[in-house]
């Protein structure tokens, strides 16, 4: 009898991606991952160059490779450059990376460069970020990327010198995980929305050693700048990688960037684009569905993203959860954010506000934003800051008049950076300080120490801007 | 890279779930240039006021925990930013090995490549060594056996052998991978088939001027 030829086995998309870039390190069991792209800022950077030059080892593709200023740098005077840092650790970290890229013939669009910004925002925004690429950056939001359908890996800095001395990344495959988003969005739900109701849902370790690919209808019916929200979220899930198949809105949110494919080229690009798709039958290790339909603008309560409740719900009783550590943790939680279980979430008095980060300071953020304030006042209570993500960010708001409709109504327009995500800078919360903010984490002293962050999406922190609270913005739907 | 092979030491208890890396070492360290001196920012929030007094109570900070070499935590330890100086700064305050029922994915890679040993356990076990470390008793980690001892007590662990074979050896994972210059050599053609468009080296630019 006549053997039949065995068929290939359907394959997820990060199936694909992964078998393309990876290669057997020896009998050791791990892989090399080959990295297409590697984003480098100056936090994570220094000490993996000082690796690398007390080992002699030369980089491998500098090519390959993109340094961006952002984490620690101011959001005023930046045309100064260095000279307007005035925190001196902050200032020797930058001009340790400004001499690292250039010793190295490193590109880097420093502090004052349009071009520069925080770079989960630039590599998109330059057309670095393609489908079917493998990206690493010492950051763990690199996540983002993954909504180009590229394998997108944030790595600590032992790693970063790896990959700079090998253009690979030493790695196990991760699982398959796969979560689908279902129904139409009701107005003023979003993307953030969905990674704040899934994350409350799997938890923050929910998933731990997997890839995550994003299926439904709601996810094909978001924005380039939505997909990227969503899987910039994947982190806080605790996965290794967000993944969203490109299609159409890809392609064109790709066509004419400076670093796309050119005219010649193009063709080709899209050809092999328009593979990077999960084979209908392929099998994933985990699957979720979550029916969005009828989901409301989610708000963090706590001091973890997964404590997230709906706008119109009640503050959770920490008294009903079953395991003591957990217990603990979130009696801690509402301790810390001054909060008592049953009170409802809205109406919580809010002092700041903060519409930026690399989760939401894009165009798209910016208008959903402006849309609420617009006409609108901030009361004298609250402080407000607008930090976009990048200087061509800032500058497509100006052309729209966004900075115009942000300043009439008392927020603060601001340069780009990560600012007050993670307060490096000196953007940060005061102790006890409440704010509304558009950010991906919620942790104890994040924002500033004895800050309590609120995360939420940015049409939401709008909301709270003008009203000085917590507050359902559908309520202010134009 | 110091490899592990066996450890006795204090374990200090910390039963708290999600535990991030923000609160294992905060914003303001990350400005360093270097690798040591990161155990002045261990815990710094729960360890300092703000003023930089001390603030008491902090089990790191209490005997017989503050000789501790091996945490046992709350689940999800090491949640997370990606920031290496969590590993480091743990490492450099002395401890050795972290113990919990699940380690970030980020973290857990870092730990492993600064030598320090990063344990999954099951919440039972996880309850049980905790339990220990609350009564201030040392454990000692065997990773050749694989096993966690106290007095007569053995408590089986697993990990991954790979990584438990680079902890024993303390490889160093860069010359290794150098080592397979060839097949990073292959995987690099192979892409530079599949996506010509992207940069290669200024000797073989496609697209020079």
């Amino acid at each position: 009898m006549k053997v039949q030829p065995l068929m290939d086995p359907a394959r997820t998309l990060y199936d694909k991606i992964w078998d393309a870039h990876a290669t057997p390190l020896g009998d050791s069991g791990d892989s090399l991952l080959y990295i297409d792209l590697h984003l480098l800022h100056e936090i994570s950077s220094p000490q993996a160059f000082a690796g690398l030059r007390g080992a002699g080892h030369p980089i491998r593709r500098p090519e390959r490779t993109l340094a961006v200023f952002d984490h620690n740098i101011p959001t005023s005077g930046q045309a100064l450059g260095l000279a307007g840092v005035e925190d001196e650790e902050a200032r020797t970290q930058l001009a340790t990376l400004d001499r690292n890229a250039s010793d190295a013939g490193i590109e880097a669009f420093r502090m004052g460069d349009p071009r520069n910004g925080i770079v989960h925002v630039v590599g998109p925004e330059q057309g670095r970020t393609q489908p079917g690429m493998t990206i690493v950056c010492g950051d763990s939001h690199t996540s983002t990327h993954g909504a180009f359908g590229a394998l997108a890996h944030g790595i600590g800095t032992s790693d970063v010198e790896h990959v700079l001395a090998t253009q690979t990344l030493r790695t196990r495959k991760s699982r398959n995980m796969r979560v689908r988003f279902e129904g139409p969005l009701g107005p003023l739900v979003g993307a953030k929305d969905l990674a704040l109701a899934m994350i409350a849902e799997i938890g923050t370790g929910g998933g731990t050693g997997a890839v995550i690919e994003y299926v439904g209808t709601a996810v094909s019916a978001l924005s380039m700048e939505g997909r990227m929200t969503l899987c910039n979220m994947t982190i806080e899930a605790g996965a290794r990688a967000g993944l969203i198949a490109p299609d159409e809105k890809t392609f064109a949110y790709l066509a004419g960037r400076p670093a796309a494919p050119r005219k010649d080229e193009w063709d080709a690009a899209l050809a092999f684009w328009r593979t990077l798709a999960s084979d209908a039958d392929a099998s994933f290790d985990d699957e979720l569905t979550i029916d969005v339909s009828r989901l409301a603008p989610q708000v963090s309560w706590g001091t973890s993203p997964e404590d997230v409740i709906a706008i119109d719900g009640a503050i959770p009783d920490p008294a009903r959860i079953a395991d003591p550590d957990q217990r603990a943790s979130k009696a801690q939680a509402l301790d810390y954010m001054g909060l008592r279980a049953g009170e409802p979430i809205a109406g919580v008095a809010i002092d700041r506000v903060f519409i930026g980060s690399c989760t939401n300071s894009r165009i798209e953020d910016l208008r959903a934003a402006a849309d609420i304030v617009r006409g609108r006042r901030v009361p004298s209570t609250v402080r407000a800051l607008v930090v976009p993500g990048s200087g061509l960010v800032r500058a497509q708001a100006e052309a729209e008049g966004l900075d115009s409709i942000f300043q009439a109504a008392g927020l603060e327009w601001r340069e780009p950076g990560c600012s007050m995500c993670l307060g490096m800078n000196p953007d940060r919360l005061s102790p006890g300080e409440r704010c509304a903010s558009t950010s991906n984490r919620n942790f104890e002293g994040r924002q500033g120490r004895g800050g309590r962050t609120h995360l939420m999406s940015p049409a939401m922190a709008a909301a709270a801007a003008v009203t000085g609270r917590i507050t359902d913005v559908r309520t202010l739907a134009r | 890279m110091t490899p592990f092979i066996r450890h006795c030491g204090i374990a200090a208890p910390l039963p708290v779930s999600n535990i991030d890396t923000d609160q294992i070492v905060p914003k303001q360290f990350l400005k360093t240039v270097e690798r040591r001196g990161l155990k002045a920012g261990l815990f710094y929030d729960q360890r300092y006021a703000a003023d930089g007094s001390p603030l008491p109570g902090f089990v790191l900070d209490r005997a017989p925990w503050s000789e501790a070499t091996i945490l046992v935590a709350g689940d999800n330890f090491g949640c997370g930013s990606s920031r290496e100086h969590a590993a480091w700064a743990l490492t450099d305050f002395g401890i050795r090995c972290v113990i919990s029922s699940r380690i970030a994915d980020i973290f857990f890679n870092n730990s492993v490549n600064n030598g320090l040993l990063p344990i999954t356990v099951p919440p039972e076990l996880l309850a049980r060594l905790m339990a220990i470390a609350e009564a201030g008793e040392a454990l000692c980690v065997d990773l050749e056996a694989c096993v966690i001892t106290h007095g007569g007590d053995i408590f089986p662990f697993t990990i991954d052998d790979r990584i438990r074979t680079r902890l024993l050896m303390g490889l160093d994972p860069i010359g290794e991978a150098l080592a397979q210059d060839g097949a990073i050599d292959a995987v690099e053609r192979r892409l530079a088939t599949m996506m010509p468009w992207l940069p290669h080296p200024a000797e073989e630019e496609p697209h020079a001027a």
